[in-house]
């Protein structure tokens, strides 16, 4: 198994690849900081990964992209499996008041997520197997005032990812949207946390499983997809009297 | 795994005292530490909260959770060299290690501990008189400074600074990971006998048959009984099964239950512990029990309960662990005994082991030759705080000493009797570094006001 993980010091990331490693899985790992990513490399190596390879990259760099890929596949000799976990949680009134801020979260979070698969898509498609896993977020089911610029970007990539399953679908590649709701990581560290918060271990190992079994969407926990068919089904006069 | 329990505020197992601290600081990556120097308030490490009292705590300081340094870093699996960051906890060891005939070398009573608690309170296990405490077994760690400095700490390299933080109580530093020596095992199971005894002198009896036959003895005992055999219980003993045949044989995994809530504070009283204590010695029909067990519920009965400390209620519980040396122990012991059980206080669960002769490089450490008693008690204002010190007079008079890793009260001045080289420790303390227990027990002045 030779699996490509574009945001891999990402703590759901992280856990995800632990189930990997444990089935001796080999990566390559992309992400920001070298050191960063050693930490986690040694930590997958020591659980059974065969072969580990890092490739420090900030995704924002777009022109960089394909570089990137062309270096997996080679060092690799190959990919099955590609997961797609970076992000950030962007501050919500400091996009409303900045149109810089806005757009430095959307190419994190959107275009950025949409060039690596428009790269990625011809590979698998060509090769006519393999699995793409994207972390979206129930946050891109309905736009709420609290995180909307989060909401729309991870949206645009949970529709694109639609598409591209249709495309995909024809060539045998599967490509799996996972929806997690608030987990307990760094990313969040600043939100006050009640019942419904999840741990990065059990999101990382639904994933996991979703990957294996090529699921179509996966809410994480599974208890979101009910919660978030009621709330996408609010009707909109109704909607807008609530401050979520 | 989800560690319950485990909430933004700080708190320490035994739920006793509450101390709030004035920042909780997570730290995620080893590369990016916080600058230590910077923070006003002194500072403590902190992962999963399993100390009893308040030796993990800081009233008004800085807590810094290291929980999040979970990674493994390498593991020699010719050697059986293991090396990890210092929020590691034990149950991810032994799940990384047990498939590959590895184990810990030297274990608490419960897995869900970190390795760098495990230094810094120098633990020990049923087997400390054949391995010593968990400090025996560590070859190096790294340790952050205040003053930004991070040392490689080993028997060899800044070797005074390694003694001090093994059973440290976390005031020398941050350790930021830990390399340690694993036991090799053959399968995941434990050759188990268990054996009732009806006085303490059948215990010291069986425990002097046993102790070279067994890797690990522990005895659970009820104290409650009164007269002169002063108490009764089951020995346990075991060693690692050496058969190749098991070794493949899968463990089923059972779903550990969750105490939901506190229980009242009626639940546990002396005429419950009393029912319980007569239910559990009478379990077992014939004196002697053999049995091949998992290591699990060997090592770690009560850890398939979680957050079983709701059972004592909001109140909360006092652990109570001492070491009285042979010479002198059989009659400090026999006094414990019969003080606590004129004070109408139950322990639900006491634990009666004795300890081996290795020493371990902890200057603080709190295992040394006898035997050790450890105790439960229900918080019940005054009355329990009176009897402990109390039980502390007594252990300090026969030469022993309580362990700090549960203790939320002793006293500074049986503190520095009980760890005489406290003095000599506390030059390797970092200037930015207390605890709750350190400022408590470390007055200077009050050995001299006595």
């Amino acid at each position: 198994m030779r699996i490509l993980i574009i945001g891999a010091t990402s703590a759901i990331a992280h856990e995800t690849a632990k189930c990997f490693a444990k089935d001796g899985a080999e990566f390559f790992l992309v992400g920001r900081s070298l050191e960063k990513l050693e930490d986690v490399g040694n930590d997958l190596k020591v659980r059974g990964a065969k072969r580990i390879e890092t490739y420090v990259l900030d995704v924002t760099c777009l022109d960089r992209h394909q570089q990137m890929i062309e270096t997996a596949i080679t060092t690799l000799d190959g990919l099955d499996m590609v997961l797609i976990a970076h992000g950030t949680l962007g501050d919500q009134q400091k996009c409303q008041r900045s149109v810089a801020e806005t757009m430095k979260e959307f190419t994190t979070n959107c275009t950025s997520v949409i060039s690596l698969l428009t790269i990625l898509a011809g590979y698998f498609e060509q090769q006519k197997r393999g699995c793409i896993a994207v972390v979206s977020s129930v946050a891109g089911d309905r736009g709420r005032q609290s995180n909307y610029v989060y909401g729309a970007a991870k949206g645009g990539v949970s529709v694109f990812l639609q598409g591209l399953r249709n495309r995909l679908s024809k060539s045998g590649v599967a490509v799996v949207t996972v929806k997690p709701g608030l987990i307990d990581t760094p990313m969040t560290a600043s939100i006050r946390k009640g019942l419904l918060v999840a741990s990065a271990k059990s999101v990382g190992e639904g994933i996991y499983h979703a990957m294996k079994s090529r699921k179509d969407v996966v809410y994480l926990p599974w208890f979101w997809r009910p919660i978030m068919l009621v709330v996408r089904s609010i009707p909109e006069a109704v909607f807008n009297r609530l401050s979520m | 795994m989800s560690f319950s329990g485990k909430t933004n505020q700080p708190r320490s197992w035994g739920r006793y005292p509450t101390v709030t601290p004035a920042e909780v600081r997570s730290v995620y990556w080893r590369s990016e530490l916080p600058d230590l120097a910077h923070f006003e308030q002194p500072l403590l490490p902190y992962a999963y909260g399993r100390s009893y009292g308040d030796s993990c705590l800081i009233e008004g300081g800085v807590s810094l959770d290291v929980s999040h340094l979970r990674r493994f870093i390498s593991f020699d699996e010719a050697e059986g060299l293991l090396c990890c960051e210092a929020g590691v906890s034990l149950a991810d060891v032994l799940e990384l290690v047990v498939p590959r005939g590895w184990f810990i070398p030297v274990t608490p009573g419960t897995k869900f501990v970190s390795v760098g608690g495990a230094i810094a309170n120098d633990v020990h296990g049923k087997n400390h008189h054949k391995a010593g405490t968990f400090g025996c077994h560590v070859t190096r760690f790294r340790l952050l400074r205040s003053n930004g400095e991070r040392l490689i700490c080993s028997p060899y390299e800044n070797s005074k600074l390694f003694e001090a933080t093994i059973g440290g109580l976390g005031l020398t530093g941050v350790i930021l990971w830990a390399e340690f020596r694993l036991k090799p095992i053959v399968n995941p199971f434990i050759d188990m006998e268990r054996i009732q005894f009806s006085s303490l002198d059948e215990f010291m009896q069986i425990s002097a048959e046993t102790d070279q036959k067994y890797e690990y003895t522990m005895s659970w005992v009820d104290i409650l009984i009164g007269g002169r055999d002063l108490c009764r219980g089951i020995f346990m003993c075991g060693n690692n099964d050496q058969s190749s045949s098991l070794a493949s044989k899968k463990i089923g995994k059972k779903l550990p239950l969750t105490v939901p809530f506190d229980f009242p504070s009626f639940v546990l009283n002396t005429f419950t512990v009393k029912s319980y204590n007569e239910l559990y010695y009478h379990s077992q029909f014939s004196k002697r029990v053999h049995k091949v067990l998992p290591y699990e519920p060997f090592f770690y009965p009560l850890d398939s309960i979680h957050e079983w400390n709701r059972m004592y209620g909001k109140r909360g519980f006092l652990q109570y662990q001492f070491v009285v040396p042979f010479q002198d122990g059989f009659a400090a012991m026999r006094e414990i005994i019969g003080r606590i059980r004129h004070s109408g206080e139950g322990s639900f669960l006491t634990v009666l082991k004795t300890f081996g002769t290795i020493q371990s490089p902890g200057m603080l450490s709190f295992p040394r030759p006898g035997l050790t008693l450890a105790l439960d008690f229900a918080f019940d204002g005054q009355k329990t705080l009176r009897l402990l010190d109390e039980l502390d007079e007594i252990v300090r008079q026969s030469g022993g000493a309580v362990y700090p890793a549960k203790d939320a009260r002793m006293s500074a001045e049986n503190f520095q009797a009980f760890f005489p080289r406290w003095q000599e420790f506390s030059y390797y303390v970092d200037p930015h570094f207390s605890s709750s227990f350190w400022r408590r027990v470390s007055h200077a002045n009050t050995l001299a006001m006595v």
